[in-house]
């Protein structure tokens, strides 16, 4: 295991919403289930740059706050009829503590 | 000469793993077993029973004195060890150095207790071994005894359940937001709950413990949200840490657990280590089956046989007598895969398989575990499902018989067969009724027969029967669903929310028999306000069904900023407030201010994170939101009116502030705007709007239900009113009848075409008894709707979403 980073614990974000983590190079929004479940993509719609960390969380999907594009909280493919995909990182969740690889850092907004 | 076997830990692995080597060899190792605990290897599992009363400590010895012996086991039981000296080969304990060949570490967990105030006092005590059962049995003892449970997951509710059924007064504290939510779903969590609390066991979900109080020994638990519960004793159920310690000092590789290879083999050759203990690809398991797969494996490779542990799905069941439940494997949703949900609310069953691929990959069960196992099956083989897809969540013994076909199984019923329990209605009187009556509605069949009229669960019957007797003269998709998660419509769902007494989100989904687990993002919201709008004071507004701009009280912007409209009662303003709105402007540098199409200012571009210090300055000038953003009372515009404009009949302007100070904060289905202007000339206007008023010599025109935004309507009139006294509550009856019948995003227009003007015209105008009944309800729900979000938001409500998790630095400027 690589030297994982602890950005923060489960319960700070709200079940079925999103925080982000603000890295030099860009937003990542991490999100929690219904289940808590973790993940972690990039703060940008693929659609017109929407902030998806402000979207409604429903199952393992978010729904875009701007023009309602959903995306899979796991692939970071958008589902329906759009298509486009955004970023996912790696997450790991460790006595509800979140972690995630340095790397992440840099690939943000790649 | 035999080879030297040291065991460390006398557990549930260790016990396994020892079978299996004298098994596979008898005489290979001379074994030492040393447990911390003074007694032998047990079913740890089944403390939950002993604690309970219905099982004794001596049902559940796993390996006695006799076994020992017999197989030539030295045991050193009470006897912890310290260090392991793995130059010399030597363990360290009480007793001195015990040298050994090979070496097992099956340590187990140990209980996690949460680092607070308190902590040590006695009385406080954890749940994993005989020692804490015969503590807590000896607490129960004495009369009402109170016991605070902290942890709502599967170890506090089995001692929550066990201890109350010794008779005392249980609380549980849960940190999330329902029960056991590693392994269930929030409906199961739902059902668990609302079972736990019929037998008495109070559960406290989102509590964050803050201290434990009492001077000699534990007296009470206090939370953060100021709540204290008395306590005798405090069990700390929150979770398990592997128990590493020897290992780490010894200098093996150690995770979040002892990290073996696939042979059990730690970064030492001659050690071993099996059981809660371990890290194996970076899991940790604290289930039994994969640990005794593990003891299996640690066996063979002590004798050298080859054998590998490899990964096992596991499933879970608590074990409180009468709870049915059982979860396995992943059940999150995800892409690509698919849930076939099973909810029959009047026996309390919830089924949900997750599926990809066609391949179960998660179930959870609640009421009705039967088929568990089954399913578990299906989902370790990784059976595919197709041929079994349309019934598969009947469970096995619906498979192989006749297709079950819902409509061939209504027609089947006998005529006499109870369809409607509510109301004593039996399947011929359904269907005799439909063909003399010549009913073609299920609104019809309601009126005649009074099935399906009440709690409304028997509808899918009835429309089947319908379906039976018109054939495809009856269409119930007419009948326009809420979204994909249900069948139902809005009316539906608002008409059982109410009849049901439904008061939360899972309780709706569950009783009504939602397809999915958590909803849409169609229903949510919709769903949220019924329940807002239909328990004002009761039911706990749930933000994260909310959209953005209703849960942070500001407007979304294309770039991700917000915007702040501040209200100005009926369009007035002054200097003081535009003071505060030019300085605000300045001290957060908005790039722009503009006036709105409602008669108030716009400050555009705010970034989210300063949108609390723009409300504070805001709010210390006096103002608050505009809920420019709200499906709710937007802007009420106004004339200058009798107070300035040569042809003004009545004060418009104090009208309109009077309306607006008294309509704002209530939550409606859709957005509403209101104008009132002082004379037929309606510069504000009025005649376009949801609601409006035309003052005339006489009194007050009122009018509603007009459009000028995506359809343009003018407005129709309502009535006359007198004095404003008389405008106001008729108003407020109008939108509270609005609140309690719109869909969900219809405007009033659309609300009234539905329902008729006339019925409208009836509840609120003719009939003076109904008009102050919607009045008095509105004026009920404001009391609880009228708090500033901003304000609330200023002190610290939601911080989360105003603040980054985290930060990280920002790299040096490359020049
Ligand atoms: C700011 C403002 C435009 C302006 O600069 O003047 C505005 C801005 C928006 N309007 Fe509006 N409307 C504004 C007055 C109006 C008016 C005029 C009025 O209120 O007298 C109308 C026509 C009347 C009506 O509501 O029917 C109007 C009809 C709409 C509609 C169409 C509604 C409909 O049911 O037909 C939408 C879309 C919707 O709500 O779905 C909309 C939606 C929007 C949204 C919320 C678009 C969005 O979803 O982001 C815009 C938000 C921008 C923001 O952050 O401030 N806006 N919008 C006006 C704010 C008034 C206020 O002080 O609160
Ligand atoms: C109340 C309860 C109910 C449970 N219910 C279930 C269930 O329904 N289903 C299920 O699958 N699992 C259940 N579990 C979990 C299950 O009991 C554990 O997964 C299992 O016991 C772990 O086995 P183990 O051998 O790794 O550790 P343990 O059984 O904990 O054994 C480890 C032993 O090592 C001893 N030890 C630790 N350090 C030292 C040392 N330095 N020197 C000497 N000895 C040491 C400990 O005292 C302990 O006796 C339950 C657990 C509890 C407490
Ligand atoms: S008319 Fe309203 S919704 Fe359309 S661009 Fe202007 S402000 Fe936005
Ligand atoms: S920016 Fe996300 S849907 Fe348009």
């Amino acid at each position: 295991m690589s030297n994982w980073i602890e950005i923060g614990r489960v319960s700070d974000i709200p079940r079925r919403g999103a925080r982000c983590v603000n890295t030099p190079t860009g937003k990542i929004a991490i999100f929690r289930t219904a289940e808590d479940r973790i993940y972690a993509i990039e703060n940008r719609c693929a659609h017109k740059g929407g902030p998806l960390s402000e979207g409604i969380v429903h199952g393992a999907s978010v729904t875009c706050p701007l023009h309602n594009w959903v995306f899979d909280l796991e692939s970071g493919q958008a589902l329906g009829a759009d298509e486009g995909q955004v970023k996912t990182f790696p997450v790991d969740v460790v006595d509800g503590r979140i972690f995630m690889a340095p790397d992440f850092m840099m690939e943000a907004a790649e | 000469m035999k080879q030297k076997l040291v065991v460390i830990g006398a557990g549930m692995a260790s016990g396994r793993l020892l079978e299996h080597l004298f098994e596979d060899d008898p005489d290979a190792f001379d074994v030492t077993l040393f447990g911390a605990e003074p007694r032998g290897n047990y079913n740890r599992i089944m403390l939950s029973p002993v604690l309970a009363g219905e099982k004794t400590y001596e049902e559940i010895v796993t390996h006695d004195a006799a076994w020992y012996a017999g197989n030539g086991v030295h045991t050193r039981f009470g006897e912890t060890i310290t260090a392991i000296d793995r130059k010399s080969k030597v363990v360290l304990s009480r007793g001195g150095e015990t040298p050994y060949d090979k070496l097992i570490i099956a340590t187990g967990s140990a209980p996690f207790i949460i680092p607070i105030a308190g902590k040590e006092l006695p009385g406080v005590m954890a749940f994993r071994d005989l020692d804490d059962v015969e503590a807590m049995v000896a607490a129960a003892g004495k009369p009402r005894a109170k016991a605070v449970v902290i942890g709502g997951g599967l170890l506090g509710l089995e001692a929550a359940a066990a201890l109350r059924l010794r008779g005392m007064e249980v609380v549980v504290l849960h940190l999330m937001g329902h029960l056991m939510e590693r392994q269930l779903d929030p409906a199961a969590g739902y059902l668990l709950q609302k079972e736990l609390e019929g037998r008495g066991i109070k559960i406290h979900t989102k509590a964050q413990t803050k201290a434990i109080l009492g001077h000699e020994r534990v007296e009470a638990v206090a939370l953060d949200d100021g709540t204290v519960y008395p306590a005798d004793i405090v069990v700390m159920a929150v979770g398990i840490r592997p128990e590493t310690r020897v290992a780490t000092d010894a200098g093996l590789h150690v995770e979040r657990g002892i990290v073996v290879s696939d042979q059990m083999v730690t970064s030492d050759p001659d050690i071993l280590a099996v059981g809660e203990c371990v890290e194996h690809e970076r899991t940790v398991y604290g289930l039994v089956a994969p640990l005794y797969d593990m003891a299996k494996v640690a066996a063979k490779t002590l004798v050298k046989h080859d054998a590998a542990f490899r990964p096992v799905q596991t499933a879970t069941q608590l074990k409180v007598t009468g709870v049915s439940l059982y979860s396995a494997g992943d059940f999150a949703e995800a892409e690509g895969r698919e849930e076939i949900v099973l909810r029959d609310a009047s026996s309390g069953v919830y089924k949900r398989l997750v599926l990809k691929d066609d391949k179960i990959v998660g179930a959870v069960l609640y009421g009705e575990t039967g088929d568990g196992p089954w399913f578990f099956d299906m989902l370790r083989r990784g059976t595919d499902t197709r041929e079994l897809r349309d019934t598969l969540i009947f469970g096995q013994a619906y498979q192989g018989g006749a297709q079950l076909d819902p409509m061939a199984a209504v027609a089947a019923l006998p005529d006499e067969a109870e369809i409607c329990g509510c109301n004593g209605v039996c399947k011929s009187k359904i269907t005799s009724t439909i063909t003399s009556k010549g009913l073609t509605t299920l609104d019809g069949v309601r009126a005649h027969t009074k099935a399906s009229a009440s709690c409304g669960t028997c509808t899918g019957l009835v429309e089947k029967l319908m379906v039976l007797t018109l054939g495809d003269s009856y269409n119930p998709a007419a009948i326009q669903p809420m979204c994909g998660c249900t069948d139902l419509g809005h009316d539906e769902v608002r008409r059982l929310i109410v009849a049901k007494e439904l008061k939360s989100i899972p309780a709706v989904m569950q009783e009504l028999e939602w397809k999915t687990s958590c909803g849409c993002a169609k229903c949510r919201p919709a769903l949220n306000y019924y329940l807002v709008a239909d328990w004002p004071g009761e039911y706990e507004d749930d933000g994260q069904s909310r959209f953005i701009n209703e849960r942070v009280h500001a407007n979304i912007q294309k770039d991700g900023t917000y915007s702040v409209v501040p209200r100005m009662w009926g369009g007035m303003t002054n200097p003081r407030e535009l003071r505060a709105i030019a300085d605000v402007a300045d001290k957060f540098h908005i790039p722009a201010v503009k006036v709105t199409g409602g008669q108030r200012i716009d400050l555009l571009g705010v970034k989210k994170e300063d949108l609390p210090g723009v409300w504070a300055d805001l709010n210390a000038a006096g103002m608050v939101s505009g809920a420019a953003y709200a499906k709710g009372l937007r802007t009420v515009k106004t004339c200058v009116g009798s107070d300035w404009c040569r042809f003004g009949t009545q004060d418009s302007t104090g009208l309109g502030v009077r309306i607006e100070k008294f309509m704002w904060g209530a939550w409606t289905p859709a957005k509403v705007k209101m104008a009132v202007s002082g004379c037929p000339r309606n510069c504000a206007e009025a005649t376009c709007k949801d609601v409006g008023v035309i003052c005339v010599d006489s009194g007050y025109e009122i009018h509603f239900a007009g459009a000028a935004g995506l359809d343009i309507k003018g407005t129709e009139v309502l009535c006359h009113a007198k004095t404003e006294d008389e405008a106001l509550e008729i108003i407020a009856a109008l939108v509270q009848l609005y609140r309690e019948q719109g869909r969900y995003l219809e405007r009033i227009y659309k609300w009234a075409k539905r329902v008729g003007t006339d019925s409208i015209k009836a509840n609120v105008v003719d009939d003076l008894e109904k008009r102050r009944h919607y009045f008095e309800r509105f004026t009920y729900s404001q009391k609880f709707a009228q708090v500033d979000p901003w304000e609330e938001r200023v002190n610290g409500k939601d911080a989360h979403e105003f603040e980054a998790l985290a930060e990280f630095g920002m790299p040096v400027a490359a020049e």
